[in-house]
């Protein structure tokens, strides 16, 4: 394997997903194709239904496709075992959820290195990685703090650092603004797109319009479908000439 | 957009001539609405003909050069102080269309709103892309640039909703017309009715 790893972190092939069977099974993604490369931000939008969060699912091996495959750096999920998924799922991919996930019991930091841990990282070094991730979410004064002594947005900070822990190159994030005010939201914001610049991919399942906007990439989901997609112009002058209308 | 009363806040500020009024302005506003420069001299025109400006004759350098006056100066703090009028809602083009689309027989509503939103969006990342450019340079002549990035986050972010609101007003119409078909007809299947259980489900 090359150091740098596949410029394609992950790839999503044909990917249907149906719940329940026969007169009552529902579709919720209909042959799904998707591929996020490294430095990749990818967000996903789609009225509700219109199969987001199955997507994300799909893409961090936390639910398996009806039919079709999907890829992380090339390692097909559905050729995985439960305790190989369960370790290229902490190794490779991070996820951030809207509501935090995260052991009250345990200090932020402690959050941040229970992956590395379950994964036989020793102790030391793992706290060490989990402060350089609380530094990279801008909260290396929080360490030794418990959850009930922080806020939302802090929490959620935390949650991401979790995510972001030992280098992850897939980081996939369900709503992660939901419960915050619009400022958290928009650093949670600077911290994924940050992640990407530093060169992870980045899946952001969202129906916030301006969250959305982050990404390099837009993709409309209805009905299971990628019906649309949306890429930024980045080209200064065609910005202006708009607005100037 | 009020020309003129930005060119007098402009004049505020010092004595200038029609060119540098121009480049003063779209410094401030990031270039957003060029301003032509026959607007410019065509404006001081009017403001100098209101008594509001004072023109203090070419500079040497063939530039006209305008002063505000005490009744220009009582204008433009008027102008600060009043909010902007909103008893005429600005014309807005998608709205129109899409009141019209909604209306007439056999447009496909969901394929304009969709184009739309995807040419939205795209403003939207471009405007965002530009304000994370410019917060990171962080100099402090970028400020008057960011409230206007900000505006325009803002305005088309709101197009967005509002695409949204008209898209889900659209589907739900098109579900109450389905279930009035289905009371009425007695073929039809438990498939045919999925979609729409599916989306209530989920």
């Amino acid at each position: 394997m090359s150091v740098q790893g596949p410029a394609q972190v992950l790839e999503i092939a044909k990917v249907s997903r149906t719940f329940g069977e026969g007169a009552t099974a529902v579709a919720a993604l209909r042959e799904v194709d998707l591929t996020i490369s490294a430095g990749e931000f990818v967000a996903v939008m789609g009225p509700s239904g219109s199969g987001k969060s199955s997507l994300l699912a799909l893409a961090g091996g936390l639910d398996r496709p009806t039919s079709g495959g999907v890829f992380v750096e090339s390692t097909p999920l559905g050729g995985l075992g439960l305790n190989e998924l369960a370790r290229l799922r902490r190794r490779a991919v991070g996820y951030v959820f809207q509501d935090f996930n995260l052991v009250p019991t345990l200090t932020a930091a402690e959050n941040v290195a229970l992956p590395l841990e379950l994964d036989g990282t020793a102790t030391r070094k793992a706290q060490r990685q989990a402060l350089d991730a609380l530094r990279q979410v801008g909260i290396p004064e929080l360490a030794a703090r418990f959850m009930d002594q922080m806020s939302g947005g802090q929490q959620q900070r935390v949650a991401i650092a979790r995510a972001i822990v030992g280098d992850r190159r897939l980081i996939l994030a369900d709503e992660p603004t939901g419960a915050l005010d619009s400022t958290t939201g928009h650093g949670v914001m600077e911290v994924l797109r940050g992640r990407a610049d530093a060169g992870a991919a980045v899946m952001l399942v969202t129906h916030e319009a301006r969250h959305a906007a982050w990404a390099d990439r837009v993709v409309f989901l209805r009905d299971g479908r990628i019906v649309d997609q949306a890429a930024a112009m980045h080209d200064p002058a065609m910005l202006l000439a708009q607005a100037g209308n | 957009m009020s020309i003129r009363h930005s060119l007098l806040a402009l004049l505020q500020d010092q004595p200038r001539y029609g060119y540098q009024l121009r480049v003063e302005f779209e410094n401030r506003t990031g270039s957003t609405w060029p301003l032509n420069i026959g607007q410019v001299y065509t404006t001081l025109d009017r403001l100098e003909r209101d008594g509001l400006v004072s023109n203090d004759g070419s500079d040497g350098e063939g530039h006209v050069v305008y002063t505000i006056t005490d009744a220009g100066k009582a204008e433009v703090q008027g102008w600060f102080a009043a909010p902007v009028e909103r008893n005429n809602p600005p014309r807005n083009e998608l709205a129109i269309k899409l009141a019209l689309a909604v209306t007439l027989p056999g447009v496909d509503v969901q394929a304009i709103i969709q184009a739309q939103r995807v040419a939205s969006i795209r403003a939207l990342q471009d405007y965002t892309k530009a304000r994370r450019d410019t917060a990171s340079n962080q100099r402090a002549a970028d400020t008057a640039w960011l409230l206007v990035l900000d505006s325009l986050i803002f305005q088309t972010e709101a197009e967005v909703r509002w695409l949204d609101l008209c898209e889900a007003r659209m589907v739900q119409q098109a579900q109450n017309g389905q279930a009035t078909a289905r009371k009425s007809s007695n073929g039809v299947t438990v498939e045919e009715a999925a979609p729409l259980i599916a989306d209530n489900r989920r």
